[in-house]
């Protein structure tokens, strides 16, 4: 008996600690973010997050997912505040009651990657929707997102603009990854495939090979990023007035000229329009 | 092949660095994928020795769920205990999501099965072994089972070792509930995760290398342990 009270104790200790170890940190001060992976990947949240803890003492916790998954999270109420890149899904999920209200935060724009040698020959055209055919004429290899991704949708979008569908050809010349940013160019540089990327994650990106980019500047390609406080209604065990504060201070002329004085490589990755 | 120089090198100048951005992560790594072997020991080991010494009926399907669910796929894992812990869940109150406590839950799940179903082999063995013996001393239930425990402890240590290693080498579920959240719950593999979508191919490589070192390191002390603890025994 005393053997069998004993290892009780024991599994309370243990327990115990384990719960203290999720528990010390909670403690603190601080918001969760859902995030798109590409502020991430681009070291944009090493360079404004320490300026705005240090300022407001809240740490930012960012959970780094495709902006899909990112909703999705946000929707179940795993996070205080949510920001991603897919203009039409944030309008949805405000308007279902999940966030409170859309704000403007900052742009870049999506490029279109690819091998050097350009097998399907679309350097320097001027029109995505143009190369897109091409692509698919010439059946070069196009690595998809396919994970319904903030940049998943936009190349969604991108292809219904063109009379190419291109998913009936999946698994043939269009592949999709089902898999992150980062996942998905390791295997177009792996496959000499296309592919569309947002240009902060391919400037930060590692493993370019040979791959460069092809198509730019068609104003189709524009990529705005928002931000969103979740709606305490909904979940009320958000932190809203850290989470607002958060918010404030990214649209504030502060967090703006940080998010336009960050560089990677001596590039701007990201233009502040905050509304 | 480039990248294999390169990854070699850069794990060195990381473990030479003694970057503590490095020494945080490999530290939250120990912590966490040793305190969920630990409850798991203490859920699986009882399951174990229960399995090896009783019969009724049933048991032959117990056995074999246990054994099968050795293979759970760590994110199914990942993403139960993510729907159990959000907020939307049923233990979302809790507050547990994105938190190591988190982590160790889901590691737990993973482990207890390997626990389990390796004890209650080695015990089994054991058992037909010392069952006479055991009987002749008239040893109680309880006694007979902690003879077997004390007897089998160097196969169930390679047990937990097997179970440890499944907790830190896994990234499918820590990664759903703990969200690789930098200083909060980044680990080993969830970094190499992140450096690989990152394309740092070399220094997820490197972090790689670093992670089969620390498995190597605590393989070989309790490798260690063994030798010295066996050594005595026969002095």
């Amino acid at each position: 008996m005393n053997r069998k009270a004993g290892l009780i104790v024991g599994f309370c200790m243990v327990v115990s600690t384990a719960l203290t170890l999720g528990g010390q940190s909670a403690a603190q001060d601080h918001i969760l973010l859902q995030s798109t992976t590409s502020t991430q990947n681009s070291g944009l949240y090493e360079h404004l997050l320490p300026l705005f803890e240090k300022q407001s003492g809240i740490q930012v916790r960012v959970v780094a997912v495709g902006t899909g998954q990112a909703i999705k999270n946000a929707r179940n109420c795993d996070g205080d505040v949510l920001l991603v890149h897919a203009k039409a899904a944030e309008l949805a999920f405000v308007e279902e009651g999940s966030g409170t209200v859309r704000h403007d935060l900052m742009y870049n724009d999506f490029v279109l990657v690819g091998p050097a040698t350009d097998p399907a020959g679309i350097k320097g055209m001027m029109k995505i929707g143009a190369a897109l055919e091409k692509i698919a004429r010439a059946r070069a290899a196009f690595v998809s997102r396919g994970d319904n991704s903030g940049t998943h949708k936009k190349e969604t979008a991108l292809w219904a603009a063109t009379d190419v569908d291109p998913v009936g050809y999946s698994g043939t010349w269009y592949r999709e990854t089902g898999s992150g940013m980062g996942a998905t160019l390791n295997t177009a540089s792996a496959m000499d495939a296309y592919a569309l990327t947002d240009r902060a994650t391919w400037i930060s990106f590692g493993n370019k090979a040979d791959h460069i980019v092809l198509i730019e500047g068609d104003p189709d390609l524009f990529n705005q990023y928002g931000v969103i406080l979740v709606n305490k209604e909904r979940c009320p065990n958000i932190k809203d007035r850290a989470g607002q504060q958060f918010i404030d201070w990214l649209l504030s002329p502060q967090g703006q000229g940080a998010i336009g004085r960050y560089r990677l490589n001596g590039e701007q990755l990201f233009y502040p329009n905050g509304s | 092949m480039q990248d294999f120089a390169a990854s070699f090198l850069e794990a060195f100048q990381l473990v030479l660095g003694f970057n503590s951005g490095l020494l945080e992560i490999v530290w939250l790594s120990l912590k966490v994928s040793m305190t969920a072997v630990v409850v798991a020991a203490i859920i699986g080991l009882p399951i174990g020795a229960f399995l090896a010494v009783s019969r009724f009926p049933g048991r032959g399907i117990i056995i074999v769920t246990v054994t099968a669910m050795m293979g759970l796929p760590p994110v199914v894992v990942g993403l139960v205990v993510y729907l159990l812990l959000s907020n939307a869940g049923v233990l979302g109150p809790l507050q547990l999501l994105y938190t190591p406590t988190a982590m160790i839950i889901a590691q737990t799940i993973l482990v207890v099965p390997i626990i389990a179903a390796l004890a209650r082999q080695t015990l089994e063995d054991l058992n037909v072994e010392y069952r006479d013996q055991l009987k002749l001393f008239g040893l109680g239930s309880f006694a007979r089972l902690r003879t077997l425990l004390w007897e089998g402890r160097y196969s169930l240590m390679t047990t937990l070792l097997a179970g440890f290693g499944r907790a830190v080498a896994e990234v499918g579920a820590v990664i759903i509930v703990g969200g690789n959240i930098n200083h909060v719950t980044r680990v080993m593999t969830t970094t190499i995760a992140l450096e690989t979508s990152k394309g740092n191919l070399a220094l997820a490589l490197g972090l790689g290398i670093v992670l089969v070192v620390i498995a190597f390191t605590i393989n070989a002390l309790a490798f260690l342990l063994r030798a010295a603890a066996e050594r005595s025994a026969y002095v």
